[in-house]
């Protein structure tokens, strides 16, 4: 089976505090630790464990710049066979229909039996997978947190609904679908295997490349645009308890008791 | 504004989903004088009973029944509003599992423009629709600009609008059937699995020692599991200590785990996405244990303690085993 996975770069919350600039237009951006959408990489896991029991190779795609690239390598360093990188000036500020778009002609020009993305990214709106499924007029599914191959032409997918529990659906093949974190444990990538990718050539695709219509994508044809970050003025808050842990301790010990905490 | 907005009715069972009433209120924010149009797809007595009860509300149902409407798959739901929605319309999903299937895919279909997980409307200026967005897991919040002119699919978060407290109506059904043709799907629709009950049930414990990311690893779980059985109380997480398989998800609080009415939730190292929130119900006393003072979880705790949980809580256990001594 040919799978592509449409990862991207984000700031790892993991990592960072996500907080406003001076300016308090936009999140403070120096220093921020970046790595691979979260739920991204799940789907990488999942699609090197499919091929390993069906066959095929891993395609790692995003749509970015040169500093994307090394999410691309680590996920080669995890298994992927090949990475593309779509990158173009056209393709600034581009809204979740536009990087549908430029994943479109990508798919297009290649052949795929099955796309897979994260459900959400961080900065996300959960929209790609869906949108360029419509596009292709591929079924999709989102939110999976499992996927069994029932033979070449679909696939037995579980889905994560309300309470817990999980919806069981057939779906033809080629599809989309966005991968709900959990569904597999993500390998672990060491220094070593970063090493081995990193003078490995990756190509890169650009508008034209791919057959987009400059004018359908960037921040021209973008019909959302996020004008500014902002944190809402703070409803009343909790009361932080101050003082050394013990000090704390002791008043919270007091507050369990009140509210009933302790059984 | 002239666009005609449209809410998508959810329901379950038969009983009309609370979000029905929400994509109302988030309507009347995108134009005061809205008249929403409620949509109301499925078979059966179900899709008649949810017709009549959202007449309550809205002036004016539209019902589209149809037989492989039965379960509420996205991919024929999709088919059968583009077949009715009018080009430019603006049209309001519940943003959860159904509505992250077929908003965006419907967007595109009706070439609208998409905004996702919508959590406040400031209003229509112009050619565009100003809404409010959250990311980073609720740490910052964003004005989005919407492009009006050619309709927009608008995911709305649940529970972000309050529902107006109005007097019944008495709205008219419209039957969009006959205009439905064949609908054909190339996903269909198994069956429904429900989890296995865990040792412990989280949604009938008083008392929550729920723990986060911050826990760090699964060697560190036993920290929580002294605290809660010094408490007399249970453990529960949020998500990323299910999906990194420290824990089951029989004891995950949230949107897509357990709903749990505790009297009193100690969040230990859980920043308090929204998901997770949704699971929390019943008012209790919540403690925010975090070494983030950013973390949205306190904002929503009565009582914060800013510091590492791996830290304090061993402290804590020690307090209350002291304490129980004591009065014992």
């Amino acid at each position: 089976m040919e799978i592509l996975v449409c990862a991207r770069r984000v700031p790892d919350t993991s990592e960072n505090e996500i907080t406003l600039n001076d300016a308090g237009n936009d999140i403070e951006r120096d220093d921020l630790v970046y790595s691979i959408n979260e739920p991204d990489n799940y789907a990488v896991e999942e699609a090197l464990q499919i091929v390993a029991k069906s066959g095929g190779n891993v395609t790692v795609a995003t749509v970015g710049t040169d500093e994307d690239e090394e999410i691309l390598r680590r996920e080669m360093a995890m298994g992927a066979n090949k990475a593309v990188l779509l990158s173009d000036d056209a393709f600034n500020g581009c809204d979740g229909k536009g990087i549908a778009t430029v994943l479109k002609g990508f798919v297009q020009k290649s052949k795929f039996d099955l796309v897979l993305t994260g459900v959400q990214a961080e900065d996300g709106g959960a929209q790609v997978g869906g949108m360029l499924a419509a596009m292709l007029d591929y079924p999709f599914a989102s939110l999976v947190n499992s996927i069994e191959v029932l033979d070449g032409k679909k696939l037995k997918i579980g889905r994560e609904i309300e309470g817990g529990n999980r919806e069981i659906s057939e779906i033809d093949l080629p599809c989309v679908l966005s991968i709900q974190t959990g569904i597999n444990e993500p390998r672990y990538v060491g220094m070593r295997g970063i090493r081995q990718v990193a003078s490995v050539e990756i190509p890169t695709y650009g508008a034209a490349g791919l057959g987009v219509d400059s004018s359908s994508v960037g921040a021209a044809a973008a019909n959302i645009k996020r004008e500014d970050y902002f944190i809402p003025a703070a409803g009343k808050g909790a009361e932080i308890l101050q003082g050394t842990n013990e000090e704390v301790a002791d008043k919270l010990m007091e507050l369990l008791k009140a509210k009933g905490g302790v059984q | 504004m002239t666009a005609r907005i449209f809410a998508y009715i959810a329901y379950k069972a038969g009983a009309i989903d609370d979000t029905a009433a929400e994509l109302f209120a988030a309507a009347r924010k995108i134009d005061a004088a809205a008249s929403p149009t409620a949509i109301v797809v499925g078979s059966g007595p179900d899709v008649d009973a949810v017709s009549k009860n959202a007449c309550a509300l809205f002036s004016e149902v539209w019902k589209i029944a149809n037989d492989s409407l039965a379960y509420p798959n996205a991919e024929l739901v999709r088919q059968a509003l583009v077949k009715v929605i009018p080009q430019g319309s603006v049209v309001l999903v519940p943003h959860n599992h159904f509505g992250l299937d077929l908003g965006p895919g419907l967007s595109i279909n009706l070439n609208a423009a998409f905004v996702s997980d919508v959590v406040a409307i400031d209003g229509v200026n112009g050619a565009t629709l100003n809404v409010v967005r959250q990311e980073f897991g609720g740490q910052v919040s964003t004005h989005v600009r919407c492009k009006l002119s050619n309709g927009i699919v608008m995911n709305v978060r649940p529970g972000a609008f309050k529902a107006a407290e109005t007097a019944p109506i008495n709205g008219n059904i419209v039957d969009k059937s006959a205009e439905m043709g064949t609908l054909t799907a190339k996903r269909r629709y198994l069956a429904t699995i429900v989890p296995e009950a865990g040792d412990v049930d989280i949604t009938k414990e008083p008392v929550l020692v729920s723990i986060g990311r911050g826990i760090g690893e699964k060697d560190n779980i036993p920290i929580a599991e002294e605290l809660a059985e010094a408490l007399g109380a249970a453990v529960s997480c949020s998500r990323p200590v299910v999906d990194a398989k420290w824990l089951p998800k029989s004891r995950q609080v949230g949107s897509s785990g357990q709903t749990v009415k505790p009297k009193v939730y100690l969040a230990c190292g859980i920043s308090g996405s929204f998901q997770h929130l949704a699971g929390l119900k019943g008012n209790p006393f919540i403690v925010a244990i975090n070494k983030n003072p950013k973390a949205p979880i306190f904002q929503v705790a009565d009582v914060g303690i800013v510091t590492d949980m791996l830290e304090f809580i061993p402290e804590l256990t020690e307090k209350v085993r002291e304490t129980k001594k004591v009065t014992a």
